[in-house]
């Protein structure tokens, strides 16, 4: 039944299209853009300097009402911790288990209590790295992975995001790039997720409500190199 | 959802009377659009990326079985299912039994406009698995058994007190005894309310806006962030996507996503933007452990390679409605079925059949508003036309309107008669009406008279008079 039902739909696209299995010079034109994929018009403000960069993620991110801190890498734990305070946020996160995080320098705040895992439905805080930050809209983006469980990046209420530098990038194509590079080609991880600010809603009224689903705050520490 | 679009001039009375959906309305015209126009402007490039996305979807409706094939693939490489699945009726049964193959009792459903079509909830429900909507605009019409009125904002149609009395209603069992008043409070209360749906969840189903062959990936756009939760949280998750939703790589999808937030909300991108590929890895410390993707075809591979295959590069973005006139007066929920406004005049047609949907595309002016605005070019008013030509020759279209364009089409043909008659009515018409420019009530045209004035032709004659008065084709005015 289901090779039918599969036979059937191509087969019906082939016979729409006038002809049978894709072939000659449009199928090798086909493999050829998988394997070499074309990048579209480019986008001039995802082609700057880093250090313009840098400042424009920032400038993105904060108009999508996530908040920015700009930290050396000694100081990233105090950030977290100056952060929570701040907002009267409990001093108590689930972080992901990531050895880029561990070399933090979170034994320096004895409040703050850490978890390392998964989130769990009570979590109020998680404390994640990024993969990649795309400047053009600020934008992070999360890999999904033992070192980065996906849950951490949804359940809690506040998200705070730690992102080196160097991992941001112009555009989209650049994230693509470095995909392919670290996981290989045919084996992206189960989930990527690009966020772009706090969860939100515009379904009563069209009204933007912020933590529809989603964390409700987002903060992203972003270490100086 | 049973289709009441042959019920369409009904459907627009009841429309127009309805004081509560023409504030909503209102509030739309400024909202969208504007967000959109200003999106646009934002980004020098964004017409250039127009181009390339009309091109990138066309490119993949013209190889659409090799990239579906190779999406395939990809997707069984890293542990996922694909189903296919011819017919509406195929996907509902694959989905209801992937659900019983791990006891489902409910499903976490992100919006999905697919799953609309095929009428999925109701399916499921006979079966006794109870589907959630968990986008807040799908969980408020749910709650009130109404079907979405807008393919992006589907309780578009309702106002904030509506909500808050519907909420009361329903979550008054849960605890939740207080009418709220505030926007961010019933946001709030539907955030407790569906959380706790998320933890007990046995399957979660989610649409896409994309599958990228290249990678094997479902992506999915949102800004609540329901989908990936409903993509996290329960143990199986099964991705509902029809044939035309597959694109080549993963640099087509940027240039998609550049104009899809744009011209849909007017935002720079979405909240969330999320690639999924495969089920959980051994190592992963969340995730479902099983991914499924049925992909549906419902009639869509038979327009591929005729005049309407256009309508196939849509990414459902919104756009068309928001910029229609049409769609501004009356609302989605006239339209009868799942997909409305421009271009669900044109898929209407096409999925239900155009002896039940034809008064779809002649609900137009033509303004063309809708061509201008869409992100892949799809020619809206072009397709429209087209559907009207196939009704006019399947008989189809009302008597009087056959006969008035019979009688219209006698006199075009003979030149020197259309303009004596039309010099006599233009004489005819001035006689009444010049003095005030317009009129109130005019034999034959009741219709439009009881809401708005009819205009008195301009002074100087007819256009034929005026065009040869002006020396014809060389003098410009």
């Amino acid at each position: 039944m289901s090779e039918n039902a599969r036979s059937q739909i191509l087969n019906g696209i082939r016979r729409a299209l006038h002809r049978g299995e894709l072939s000659g010079a449009s199928r090798q034109a086909a493999e050829a853009r998988l394997a070499r994929p074309p990048a579209g018009p480019a986008v001039a403000r995802a082609r700057l300097p880093q250090a313009e960069q840098v400042t424009l993620f920032c400038q993105w991110a904060e108009a999508n009402n996530a908040t920015v801190g700009r930290v050396a890498a000694a100081d990233v734990a105090g950030e977290v911790a100056a952060y929570l305070a701040r907002n009267n946020l409990p001093a108590e996160a689930a972080m992901a288990p990531s050895p880029q995080l561990d070399t933090y320098n979170w034994a320096g705040q004895p409040m703050l209590s850490l978890r390392r895992g998964a989130a769990r439905g009570s979590d109020q805080v998680s404390i994640t790295g990024a993969f990649a930050g795309i400047a053009e809209t600020g934008t992070l983006v999360m890999a999904s992975g033992p070192d980065h469980p996906v849950t951490l990046n949804l359940l809690p209420d506040t998200h705070v995001v730690v992102l080196r530098e160097a991992d941001i990038v112009g555009g989209y194509e650049e994230v693509w790039a470095r995909l392919r590079q670290r996981y290989g080609k045919d084996c992206m991880p189960r989930t990527v997720n690009t966020i772009t600010g706090p969860s939100r809603t515009g379904d009563i009224e069209q009204t933007i409500e912020l933590g529809a689903h989603g964390p409700r705050r987002m903060h992203i520490v972003i270490v100086r190199e | 959802m049973q289709s009441t679009a042959h019920d369409f001039k009904h459907n627009v009375g009841e429309a127009l009377a309805d004081a509560n959906l023409q504030d909503s309305l209102a509030k739309l015209k400024v909202g969208f659009s504007e967000r959109r126009r200003q999106a646009a402007e934002r980004l020098p490039e964004f017409e250039a990326l127009r181009d390339a996305a009309r091109d990138i979807k066309n490119h993949a409706l013209a190889n659409l079985d090799f990239y579906l094939e190779e999406f395939e693939r990809k997707v069984v490489a890293l542990g996922g299912h694909v189903h296919w699945a011819p017919t509406a009726a195929d996907a509902r049964r694959i989905i209801a039994d992937l659900c019983r193959s791990v006891g489902a009792k409910t499903v976490a459903k992100s919006k999905s406009m697919v799953s609309e079509e095929i009428a999925l909830n109701e399916h499921l429900e006979a079966l006794g698995i109870a589907p959630i909507e968990t986008d807040l605009g799908e969980y408020i019409i749910q709650l009130r058994h109404e079907p979405p009125s807008h393919i992006i904002a589907p309780a578009v149609h309702l106002t904030k007190d509506q909500v808050a009395d519907t909420f009361l209603e329903h979550h008054k069992a849960l605890g939740f005894s207080k009418r709220l008043t505030e926007r961010n409070d019933l946001v709030a209360e539907a955030r407790h309310v569906l959380r706790e749906k998320f933890l007990k969840a046995d399957v979660g189903l989610t649409g896409a806006n994309f599958l990228v062959a290249e990678t094997g990936s479902s992506m999915l756009v949102t800004n609540e962030g329901n989908a990936d939760l409903s993509n996290t949280m329960p143990r199986m998750h099964i991705v509902l996507a029809s044939i035309e939703k597959v694109i080549p790589t993963l640099e087509d999808a940027a240039v998609l996503l550049r104009v899809l937030a744009r011209s849909a909300t007017g935002q720079e991108s979405s909240s969330y933007t999320t690639l999924n590929t495969g089920p959980k890895r051994r190592d992963d410390l969340d995730g479902p452990s099983q991914y499924h993707v049925v992909i549906l075809d419902n009639g869509r591979s038979s327009v591929l390679g005729t005049k309407m295959q256009d309508m196939l590069r849509c990414i459902r973005c919104g756009a068309c409605m928001n910029h229609c006139p049409v769609y501004g007066a009356i609302g989605g929920h006239a339209y009868g079925w799942v997909y409305p406004g421009p271009i669900g005049a044109v898929l209407t047609p096409q999925l239900i059949g155009v002896e039940e949907a034809g008064n779809l595309p002649n609900a137009s002016t033509f303004c063309g508003r809708c061509e201008s605005v869409c992100p892949v070019r799809i020619p809206l008013p072009g397709l429209m036309r087209h559907w009207r030509e196939r009704e006019f020759e399947h008989h189809l279209t009302p008597r009087t309107v056959r006969q008035g364009l019979a009688i219209w089409g006698y006199a075009a043909r003979r030149p020197r008669l259309y303009r004596r008659l039309t010099g006599f009515a233009n004489r005819l018409l001035a006689l009444f009406g010049r003095a005030t420019g317009r009129y109130r009530a005019l034999p034959l045209a009741g219709a439009w008279t009881r809401f708005r004035d009819f205009p008195a032709p301009p002074s100087g004659g007819t256009f034929h008079a005026q065009w040869a008065r002006h020396g014809g084709a060389r003098t410009r005015p």
